[in-house]
């Protein structure tokens, strides 16, 4: 079995995005998840037909497992899957396929919706063991690329995962992932998505931990003139582990969401969250952070922190907790700060012979670092920290 | 260590300067020749940490009269990173932490560019490790503060030993230290002192600004200093510190009164 002919278990699937699509029609203003949403960006994305054909693009040298996928040609194609990483069988996909989504609320979702009516092949893995990393490259060509990728982990599984995005000229890219922890399993997942400036990117995560398992999200976005990321995990039973560390930066007239859902809904659950944002220009980063702790979800830990620069007096950032807290006995800090490059710390810099400019860049790359550093060790070969230096600098 | 035939480093001449339209330096005058250390004392307010910012090129502060000609080219020409290439040194009364940048890689950059101007080879990272860990000696400063992010975290002590350290790669001609004593307990006061004592020679001069004489047990002044109302007041040697530790400020307010009055 390969990707390209679970067409047949997508086929409903797509009819329903298209059929949802219809029903909601655009998102407006009026809806709060979209309040801030340039709608004319987001209406050029749905108007966008999909890419015909992939575009083959250099890529850096990988000793890893790397799966290259543009949404048409089968991924796998020249690909042996390592012990402990098999393809689902379409029975298997069936019943995988929008289970999380379900558990996420993210049903009638709109960017999710459009990825349904988009996607002609998923990706479906099944993760057992300790296993070596795995790289996904995803990148389309002219046009809209979809993606759909779904991994399940068994029990006590582990799996680092780098997901790349790609994209340049006027294109888009959606991509869903659908994620399945099991009990104790363990997921390093890295997310780099990084454009010219010109394309757009609508990203959905939906991620699903059972108890004692630790899921691990480091994003880096950076370049995109339009973007909305998604990442939204559900602790079933709670007493799992979830770390969210996220760097978006923009420049231009850019503007990049990030909405982050998590929910507790079982008891001891911890969350360590960071999101970090870069505006510059006329650029406009927007971070809502909701945190969901239901009755049930006693002995919750989680700690959110947004901090944001804003690189020129035309930037614009909004950052918005939103925390549901019902739960009597729980802990839940949130935290967010806006700020400017400090005048001291440029100034101390320049008094040790740094330039005004290399200072500046210096400062920049510090309030990367942090992020960047998380993650996974094959992202190192994409340079980040360089994208996002020449993404700001441009 | 005197010498009046000693090349004239810094001329400093009827300075003013404001910080938010406040006038704080009001006629600042100061000479420092080669070989010389300068204390320059005063209550807080006196000007005296101005002085040291304005000579720097701190944004926040700004010139409105007067003259400093550095090596006889006029200071006020050059940018903050320039005066630094060009040897002009401010170790800070309170050193900015700096998150995320590597404490060695900040070390590096800075000591490259002023090696630039000193026609010197630029240090790559091999070569410069073994270069800093020579002057970790000069302040007996673990290495460990290498690989951790510019300041961040450091003790009071520690942040002063890590500006001394930058003295050292930076080689200074003229090193302006600003209450590089404050905060620092017996032992710490003299590690720092000691590194400051190392580094002075005769081609170099040092300005101490200071609140307290207990530096001054540490590092000999040629030239003691007492500014007050944005001026220097009075100028002596050594003798003078010793004389403000037993009689205090006092006289200071009798003085400008009597001027006030003159």
């Amino acid at each position: 079995m390969t990707v390209s002919t679970m067409h047949g278990v997508l086929e409903p699937v797509q009819e329903r995005g298209r059929a949802a699509l219809e029903r909601l029609g655009l998102p407006t203003r009026r809806q709060e998840p979209w309040r801030l949403t340039n709608l004319k960006r987001l209406g050029a994305l749905a108007e966008m037909k999909l890419s015909e054909a992939g575009a083959p693009r250099p890529l850096p040298d990988s000793s890893g497992l790397r799966i290259v996928l543009d949404g048409i040609s089968d991924p796998l194609d020249g690909v042996t899957l390592p012990e402990g990483i098999t393809l689902l069988q379409a029975a298997e996909l069936q019943q995988a396929l929008g289970h999380t989504l379900d558990r996420c609320g993210c049903a009638d979702d709109w960017a999710v919706e459009f990825n349904h009516a988009s996607t002609k092949q998923v990706l479906a893995l099944r993760i057992r063991g300790t296993v070596p990393p795995l790289e996904l490259v995803m990148s389309g060509g002219s046009g809209l690329a979809a993606t759909r990728v779904l991994l399940l982990l068994e029990e006590k599984a582990d799996l680092e995962v780098l997901e790349v995005v790609l994209a340049d000229g006027q294109s888009a890219h959606t991509h869903l992932l659908e994620v399945h922890l099991g009990q104790e399993a363990q997921l390093r997942h890295g997310f780099l998505a990084s454009a010219d400036g010109t394309a757009s990117l609508l990203a959905h995560l939906a991620v699903e931990q059972e108890p004692r398992s630790s899921y691990s999200f480091t994003s880096v976005i950076e370049g995109w003139a339009f973007g909305r990321v998604e990442p939204r995990v559900v602790q079933v039973d709670g007493q799992a582990q979830t770390t969210l560390k996220g760097l978006a930066v923009t420049s231009g007239d850019q503007q990049l969401a990030t909405h982050t859902a998590v929910r507790f809904a079982g008891p001891e659950g911890e969350l360590d969250q960071l999101q970090k944002c870069l505006a510059a220009d006329r650029s406009h980063t927007i971070f809502n952070g909701a945190i969901t702790v239901p009755r049930e979800a006693q002995r919750t830990n989680a700690a959110q922190l947004s901090r944001n620069l804003l690189l020129s007096e035309r930037a614009r950032v909004d950052t918005k907790p939103e925390l549901e807290i019902v739960a009597d006995d729980v802990r839940c800090a949130h935290g967010a700060t806006v700020s400017q490059l400090q005048e001291d710390q440029l100034f101390y810099l320049q008094s040790r012979g740094i330039s005004a400019a290399d200072a500046a860049a210096l400062l920049l790359q510090g309030a990367c670092q942090e992020i960047v550093d998380q993650l996974p060790a094959a992202a190192r070969a994409w340079e980040p920290l360089k994208r996002v230096m020449k993404g700001l600098s441009s | 260590m005197i010498r009046p035939d000693a090349e004239l480093l810094l001329d400093i001449t009827d300075l003013h300067a404001s910080v938010e339209d406040q006038p704080i330096l009001k006629g600042v005058n100061l000479q420092v020749r080669a070989g010389e250390i300068h204390a320059v004392m005063g209550r807080n307010g006196s000007g005296k940490s101005t002085l040291s910012k304005v000579l720097a090129g701190h944004p926040a502060y700004r010139v409105t009269g007067g003259s400093v000609r550095y090596r006889g080219t006029d200071l006020f020409d050059l940018e903050p990173e320039e005066r630094a290439r060009l040897g002009i040194f401010l170790g800070f009364q309170y050193p900015v932490e700096i998150p995320g940048v590597s404490n060695l890689e900040f070390l590096r950059v800075s000591t490259n560019a002023r090696r630039e101007k000193q026609e010197l080879e630029e240090l790559d990272t091999f070569d410069f490790e073994d270069h800093v860990k020579e002057k970790l000696k000069v302040v007996q400063m673990d290495p460990a503060f290498l690989e951790r992010s510019v300041n961040e975290g450091f003790s009071g002590g520690e942040k002063k030993r890590n500006e001394i350290l930058q003295m050292a790669l930076l080689e200074p001609v003229v090193a302006i230290l600003d209450e590089t004593d404050s905060g620092l307990d017996i032992d710490a006061l003299r590690i720092v002192a000691g590194g400051v004592n190392q580094l002075a020679n005769p081609d170099n001069a040092t300005l101490l600004i200071t609140h307290y004489q207990r530096l001054l047990d540490e590092i000999t002044p040629d030239y003691v200093h007492v500014m007050a109302a944005g001026r220097i007041l009075r100028t002596g040697g050594r003798e003078l510190a010793l004389e403000l530790e037993q009689t205090g400020y006092d006289w200071v307010d009798r003085e400008l009164a009597a001027q006030g009055a003159a």
